[in-house]
C-alpha cells in the first residue's frame, strides 16, 4: 500500500510536467498544427525559467520573494516558450513550410538553445548557478496545511504536491471548458477541423492558428521550468529534461486530445516514468519500465483506431497547411 | 430599374497564373428571381461566383449591390452583404452538430445553442426544410448535409444565395424537394443564382438563365424563349447533337452471367439479396435505382472489393470457357478482362494522384506491362495525349498537377483512362457526375463505341433520360433486390420510376 502510495505521488510529480507540455500541445493541435517542437520548446523553458528566477535573486541581492521568483519564472519560461512557436507558426502559417520538418527543427534548435543558456549562465557564474535555499523551498513548497498532508493515503496523494500541480488542474478545466463550452473555443476546433470551412464562414483562421499554436507553446515551456525548479532542484539538468517532450506529444493521443482526459493520463505515465525507481523488479531492466508508456500509446492507437468512433479522431487538418487560393 | 440590380457584376476578370478563369464578365440578378448560370466544366462559372462569396477577389471589375458599389474582400464581407454560397463540395465540419455548423463564424458573443435551435426551426418551418440541430454531421446523409448548408446561411440573413451545383448528389426525389424549397425562397423575394450542367433542371427552375464559355461571358436569355438546343449551343460555341446513337449489335451472346448474388454489410444487413443477370457483349445494360439501392456494392462485388454471402459470378471468354470470379482477388478480376471505371465523389482521394500530371497517372494504371526499372513513358504520354484531344481537357500541358485542374476535367482524366484499358467487360458508376452536357455525350459515344467492339458495359446512371436513350436493357435495383430488367428502347419513365420503388409482385403483395 505504502509502494503504492508513493508511486502515485511520484507520478503527480512528474506527472505536473508532462501535464503542462501536453495540455499546450492539445491547444496547438486542436488548431491544426502539429507542433512537434515540444521537446525543444521545454528545454528552452526550463532554462529560461531557471534564468529568470536566478537572475531576479541576483538583481534583489540575494533575498527574493517567493511568491514574485515563482511569477517570473513562469512568465519567463512562458514568453521562451511562445516565441519558439511563434517561429514555428511564422514558418508553417505565413510561409507554409511543411509542418512535420519544421517542428523537427524546432525542436533540435530549442535543445540547443536551452542547452546553451543553461551552460552559459554556469560558466558565467563560475561554474554553479542555484537559487538560495529558501527560494528553492518556495518552488517546491505544497500549499496546503501540515493536518490535510498528514492525512493517511489521501493526504499525501492531493495535498503534498508544488502549486504548479494545481494550478495545472486548473488550467485543464479551463481549457476544456474553452474547448467545449465557448464559441471562440468552437472556432478553434473548426479550425482544425477545417481550416478552408472555417475561412467560408467568416473565421479568421490565421489568427486562431497563430494564437493557439503561440499560447500552447508558452504552456508547453512552463512544463520545462516545473521540471528544472522541482525535481532537478533548480540547477540546471539537461538530462532529465531529455524525451519528455516527445512523451507529452504522445501524451496527447493518449488523451484523444482531451484537457480532462489528460489529467490522469499524466499521472499514469508519470507514474510508469519513474516505476524503475520505486518498484523494481528482479530480472527486468530498468530501460523497459520506461518505454512503457510509448507502449501504451501505441495501445491507445490501435484501440481508438479498431473502434472507429468518429468523435475521438485527431483535428481532421492537423498538420495540414492551409492556403485560401489553392486549388 | 435597370440600375438596381439586387447584384452586378461589371468587367470581372480573375487570373490563376497564365490561366484566365474569367474575361471581363457581366452578370446580374434580381431579387426574386432564379438565376441559372450555365457552362461547360473550366468555363469559370464557380470562380465567378467565388468572387462574390469572397474566397476570391476579382483582378479587374467592380460589383454592385442594389446599384452601389461593393467590395468583398472575405467571406465575412460576403455575409455583411448578406451574399451566401452553397459550395458543391460541403464545407461542413463532419464532427460537429448541424447547429454548431450553423453558428460557425458569428460574431455574437455568447453560445446559446437553445436560442440557435429556435432560430433554426423558425427557418426551417418558413420553407419548409426539415433538419434536427443535434445531429452530428457525419450522420447525415448528403441531401440533409445540403439542407445545413442552405439554412446556415440562410441563418446568416443572407438575400443572395449561389448554390453550385446543388443537385449533382441527389436523387430525383431530392431535387424536387429542393426546388420547391428554392422556389418558396424566390416567392420571399431572394435572390438566387443557381450553378448547373443539367439542362432540364435549368428549364424547371430558372427564370433567366446566363452563359458562360471559357471564361468568356456571352449572354443571357429567358428561360421561357429559349430551348436546351440553344442552350447547349451558346455553351459549346457549335451544334451539339443531343441524340445518342444506339446502334443494335449483331450476335449478342452472354459475357457476364451473375447469379442469386447476396451480400450483408458489416453490421449484418443485406445490401444485396439474390441478385441475378446476364450481360451480353456488345450491348450496354443500365442499372437504375433510388441511390443506395445496391449499385455500389454490385459493383464492387463482381471486381472483388466486397465481400460475398452467396451466388456466382461467371465470365464467359470468346471461346466460350467459363471462368468463376468470386474468390479472386481484384488483381485477378481485372486480368480476367473485367474493368471498372467507378467514378467516386471523392475523384482525387480514389484513383488519382493529384500533384502527378496526366501522363503519370496514366502509369498508374499500367507499370505492370513495363520491364526494368526506368519509366518508360511513351505510351502513357501516347494516352494522356489522346484523352487530352478526344475529351477536351482545359489543361496547359499533360505534366500539369491534374489537382490544379477544375473538377470537371479531373474527371475527365479518370473516366478517360478507364475506358482506354482493353476489357471485356467495362463497369462504369456515375461515369459524368458533374460532368457538362458535350463531355458526357462523349463519353456516351466512347462507350458506345466499346459496345460495338463486342464489350460487355454496364453503366450505372442517375438520370433516367439518359439511361433510356444509352441502354439496351435497364435492370432495376430496389433495395438490393432486382425488380426487373426492362429493354431500353421500349420502356418508359414512369414504368421505371414505379419499379425503383417497388420490388414486383412481392412488395405488391404484402400491402
Amino acid at each position: 500500500m505504502n509502494t503504492l502510495v508513493t508511486l502515485i505521488t511520484a507520478g503527480i510529480t512528474f506527472g505536473t510536467v508532462l501535464l503542462y507540455g501536453t495540455l499546450g500541445e492539445i491547444l496547438t493541435e486542436k488548431s491544426g498544427s502539429l507542433n512537434l517542437g515540444v521537446e525543444g520548446i521545454m528545454y528552452m523553458g526550463g532554462a529560461f525559467g531557471l534564468a529568470g528566477a536566478f537572475y531576479y535573486e541576483k538583481a534583489a541581492g540575494g533575498i527574493g520573494n517567493g511568491p514574485v521568483a515563482i511569477v517570473i519564472a513562469i512568465l519567463a519560461a512562458f514568453a521562451a516558450g511562445a516565441l519558439a512557436s511563434a517561429i514555428y507558426s511564422f514558418l508553417t502559417i505565413t510561409l507554409r513550410t511543411n509542418q512535420n520538418v519544421t517542428g523537427l527543427a524546432l525542436s533540435i534548435f530549442g535543445t540547443g538553445v536551452g542547452q546553451f543558456v543553461g551552460e552559459f549562465m554556469r560558466v558565467s557564474e563560475g561554474g554553479y548557478v542555484a537559487l538560495s535555499n529558501p527560494l528553492k523551498e518556495a518552488f517546491s513548497a505544497t500549499i496546503w496545511p501540515d493536518a490535510l498532508i498528514r492525512i493517511p493515503i489521501l493526504g499525501p496523494i492531493l495535498f503534498s504536491h508544488t502549486i504548479f500541480f494545481y494550478l495545472a488542474i486548473v488550467l485543464a478545466i479551463v481549457m476544456s471548458l474553452f474547448l467545449n463550452r465557448t464559441r471562440k473555443g468552437l472556432y478553434l476546433r473548426a479550425v482544425g477541423e477545417s481550416p478552408s470551412t472555417s475561412d467560408a464562414a467568416g473565421i479568421d483562421t490565421t489568427r486562431y492558428r497563430y494564437l493557439a499554436t503561440i499560447i500552447g507553446g508558452g504552456i508547453s515551456a512552463i512544463g520545462g521550468m516545473v521540471y528544472i525548479m522541482t525535481t532537478a532542484g533548480c540547477v540546471w539538468n539537461h538530462e532529465g529534461l531529455a524525451g519528455v517532450g516527445w512523451l507529452a506529444v504522445a501524451l496527447v493521443i493518449f488523451c484523444i486530445w482531451r484537457p480532462l482526459n489528460a489529467i490522469w493520463g499524466s499521472v499514469i505515465f508519470g507514474a510508469m516514468m519513474i516505476m524503475y525507481l520505486r518498484v523494481s523488479l528482479p530480472f527486468i531492466p530498468t530501460e523497459i519500465y520506461k518505454i512503457l508508456p510509448y507502449v501504451v500509446t501505441v495501445i491507445v492507437l490501435i484501440i481508438t483506431s479498431m473502434r472507429n468512433s468518429r468523435d475521438k479522431q485527431p483535428p481532421a487538418s492537423l498538420g495540414l497547411n492551409y492556403f485560401r487560393e489553392e486549388r | 430599374m435597370d440600375s438596381r440590380h439586387a447584384i452586378e457584376m461589371k468587367g470581372i476578370t480573375k487570373r490563376f497564373g497564365q490561366v484566365v478563369a474569367n474575361d471581363r464578365i457581366d452578370l446580374s440578378v434580381e431579387w426574386g428571381e432564379i438565376l441559372a448560370l450555365l457552362g461547360e466544366n473550366g468555363s469559370g462559372k464557380t470562380t465567378l461566383m467565388n468572387m462574390l462569396s469572397g474566397i476570391y477577389q476579382p483582378d479587374e471589375g467592380e460589383i454592385f449591390e442594389d446599384g452601389e458599389p461593393i467590395s468583398i474582400r472575405s467571406p465575412k464581407d460576403a455575409f455583411r452583404h448578406g451574399i451566401g454560397m452553397i459550395h458543391q463540395h460541403y464545407k461542413l465540419i463532419e464532427v460537429f452538430t448541424a447547429a454548431q455548423n450553423i453558428i460557425l463564424g458569428l460574431d455574437e458573443e455568447k453560445m446559446d445553442l437553445k436560442e440557435t435551435n429556435r432560430r433554426v426551426a423558425e427557418i426551417c418551418s418558413r420553407y419548409g426544410f426539415e433538419i434536427d440541430p443535434t445531429m452530428k454531421v457525419y450522420d447525415m446523409s448528403v441531401s440533409q448535409k445540403q439542407t445545413v448548408e442552405i439554412v446556415k446561411v440562410l441563418y446568416r440573413g443572407a438575400r443572395v444565395l449561389i448554390l453550385d451545383e446543388p443537385t449533382a448528389v441527389l436523387t430525383p426525389q431530392e431535387t424536387v424537394k429542393l426546388f420547391r424549397i428554392l422556389r418558396a425562397m424566390k416567392e420571399d423575394g431572394k435572390a438566387i443564382i443557381i450553378i448547373t450542367h443539367k439542362l432540364h433542371e435549368v428549364m424547371d427552375v430558372s427564370d433567366r438563365v446566363a452563359v458562360l464559355r471559357k471564361g468568356q461571358y456571352i449572354g443571357t436569355l429567358m428561360t421561357k424563349d429559349t430551348s436546351p438546343q440553344e442552350l447547349t449551343d451558346m455553351m459549346v460555341g457549335r451544334a451539339v447533337s443531343l441524340n445518342i446513337d444506339r446502334p443494335k449489335y449483331d450476335n449478342p451472346k452472354p459475357r457476364l452471367v451473375v447469379s442469386g448474388l447476396s451480400c450483408t454489410d458489416e453490421e449484418g444487413v443485406s445490401r444485396l439479396s439474390d441478385v441475378s443477370f446476364t450481360a451480353m457483349t456488345g450491348e450496354i445494360l443500365g442499372i437504375a435505382g433510388i441511390s443506395g439501392s445496391g449499385q455500389k456494392e454490385l459493383l464492387e462485388a463482381i471486381t472483388g472489393l466486397y465481400p460475398v454471402k452467396s451466388g456466382s459470378v461467371k465470365v464467359v471468354g470468346d471461346d466460350g470457357q467459363e471462368m468463376e470470379l468470386l474468390g479472386k482477388s481484384p488483381m485477378q478480376v481485372r486480368k480476367a478482362g473485367v474493368g471498372m471505371a467507378f467514378v467516386p465523389e471523392d475523384r482525387l482521394g480514389m484513383g488519382l494522384v493529384g500533384s502527378m500530371g496526366m501522363t503519370g497517372n496514366m502509369l498508374l494504371r499500367s507499370w505492370r506491362n513495363g520491364r526494368g526499372a526506368l519509366l518508360k513513358k511513351k505510351d502513357p504520354q501516347a494516352l494522356a495525349n489522346d484523352i487530352l484531344k478526344e475529351l477536351e481537357v482545359v489543361t496547359p500541358g499533360i505534366d500539369y498537377p491534374v489537382r490544379r485542374l477544375s473538377g470537371g476535367n479531373v474527371q475527365k482524366v479518370l473516366v478517360g483512362r478507364e475506358i482506354a484499358i482493353p476489357h471485356s467487360v467495362l463497369m462504369t458508376a456515375y461515369a459524368v457526375r458533374g460532368l457538362d452536357i458535350n463531355t458526357s455525350y462523349t463519353i456516351y459515344r466512347l462507350l458506345t463505341e466499346e459496345k460495338m467492339k463486342g464489350v460487355a458495359v454496364i453503366f450505372i446512371g442517375e438520370d433516367l433520360d439518359v439511361l433510356l436513350e444509352l441502354c439496351d436493357r435497364i435492370l432495376v435495383l430496389c433495395g438490393g433486390r432486382v425488380s426487373g430488367i426492362v429493354d431500353g428502347r421500349k420502356a418508359t419513365k414512369e414504368e421505371i420510376g414505379l419499379m425503383m420503388t417497388h420490388v414486383g409482385q412481392e412488395v405488391d403483395a404484402n400491402e
